[in-house]
């Protein structure tokens, strides 16, 4: 299951030339908890969000969709610090895992890689995936994750809100790119 | 909305080399992909990632890895080089696929990171999957990358593609 799930992620999202645009870019503030992609357009089949990510608390980023804050998401989850590896899944949340903490400096950021699959088809819930990790040379815990999501909505999504506990920092930035069919 | 997703170089080799580099890259872009395409002279051999020619103590990384049959997490810290993959097929018709993200390369203010995937199918030569977190302790943009195997060389055949993706 394990190499079905890897080799459809490798398979993936590489865009051909010319098929792959860039929408819209957020950076954080130091002082705000939230940042939002808002108003996307429906001109493509695919979303993709590439960012780094970087906060005081250490906690993980997470996305809801079209501001739907209730209970109407899934995620699941395989990950592992180096010693350790494990999966999780929660059914019924508020949001899901989009990308984990770049803690320790303002230096040390967290990549992130979200794929937003079929976002305006109105016929599907919606379904995304996220390859993201953090690695402080050892000065936290870090962490590699693969990691998917479900929106029990069959809304198309016109908007995203990635979130934290604390607060982004000003080298935290995201960038959301649309990919055509 | 603009186009944004450029193909900056490929590097397909005509016969095995110690090493892979992409040079002078331009500051043009947000982020890098790079896309290999390997297989290396060596059984059980790493391929490595350095940035700038910084064969310092510099780097980490944390990978992950399936089988299908049994799984392991992995890590180091200060080390003189991360990687992309930390398993290559010695196989030159079942090639191991690597996708490799860089984000944000060309900022001067953080530490760079990657994430990388790799895959390799061959049924023979220990199939699986991988991905893995590595950190560059240094804030430079990044303007070359070397990739090189562990042991031995990178194979005749290999392809590397490097793109940059540019946000507005």
């Amino acid at each position: 299951m394990l190499n079905t799930i890897l080799g459809s992620l490798s398979s993936g999202l590489v865009a051909a030339v010319g098929d792959y645009e860039s929408i819209a870019t957020v950076t954080g503030t130091g002082s705000a908890s939230s940042l939002s992609f808002t108003s996307i357009p429906s001109d493509y089949v695919h979303l993709q969000i590439r960012g780094i990510n970087n906060d005081t608390t250490g906690y993980f980023v997470s996305a809801t969709f079209n501001s739907d804050t209730a209970a109407n998401y899934t995620i699941h989850q395989l990950y592992g610090d180096g010693s350790s590896i494990a999966a999780f899944g929660l059914a019924n949340t508020n949001y899901i895992y989009a990308g984990v903490a770049g803690y320790s400096s303002s230096s040390m950021v967290a990549p992130m890689i979200m794929d937003i699959l079929d976002y305006k088809n109105t016929n599907k819930f919606k379904t995304c995936r996220m390859l993201t990790g953090n690695d402080s040379n050892g000065t936290n815990t870090g962490y590699i994750q693969f990691n998917s999501g479900l929106w029990r909505s069959t809304s198309a999504i016109t908007r995203i809100d990635l979130k934290l506990t604390g607060n982004f920092s000003t080298t935290a930035t995201f960038a959301l790119y649309g990919i055509k069919g | 909305m603009s186009v944004t997703y450029d193909k900056i170089q490929t590097t397909t080799l005509g016969s095995a080399q110690a090493s892979v580099t992409f040079s002078a890259i331009s500051g043009s872009y947000t982020d890098l992909v790079l896309i290999s395409n390997v297989d290396i002279t060596s059984a059980g051999a790493s391929i490595n990632i350095r940035f700038n020619s910084d064969t310092g103590n510099n780097y980490s990384y944390i990978t992950i890895y399936g089988n299908g049959i049994a799984h392991a997490t992995n890590k180091a810290t200060n080390q003189n080089k991360s990687y992309i993959a930390a398993y290559v097929a010695p196989n030159t018709s079942l090639e191991t696929v690597i996708v490799t993200n860089i984000q944000n390369y060309s900022n001067t203010t953080t530490n760079k990171t990657l994430i990388s995937r790799s895959n390799r199918a061959s049924a023979s030569n220990s199939p699986g999957a991988e991905v893995l977190s590595g950190l560059w302790r240094n804030t430079s943009a990044i303007t070359s990358i070397t990739l090189a195997a562990d042991s031995g060389n990178i194979d005749t055949g290999s392809t590397f593609t490097l793109y940059g993706i540019k946000a507005e």
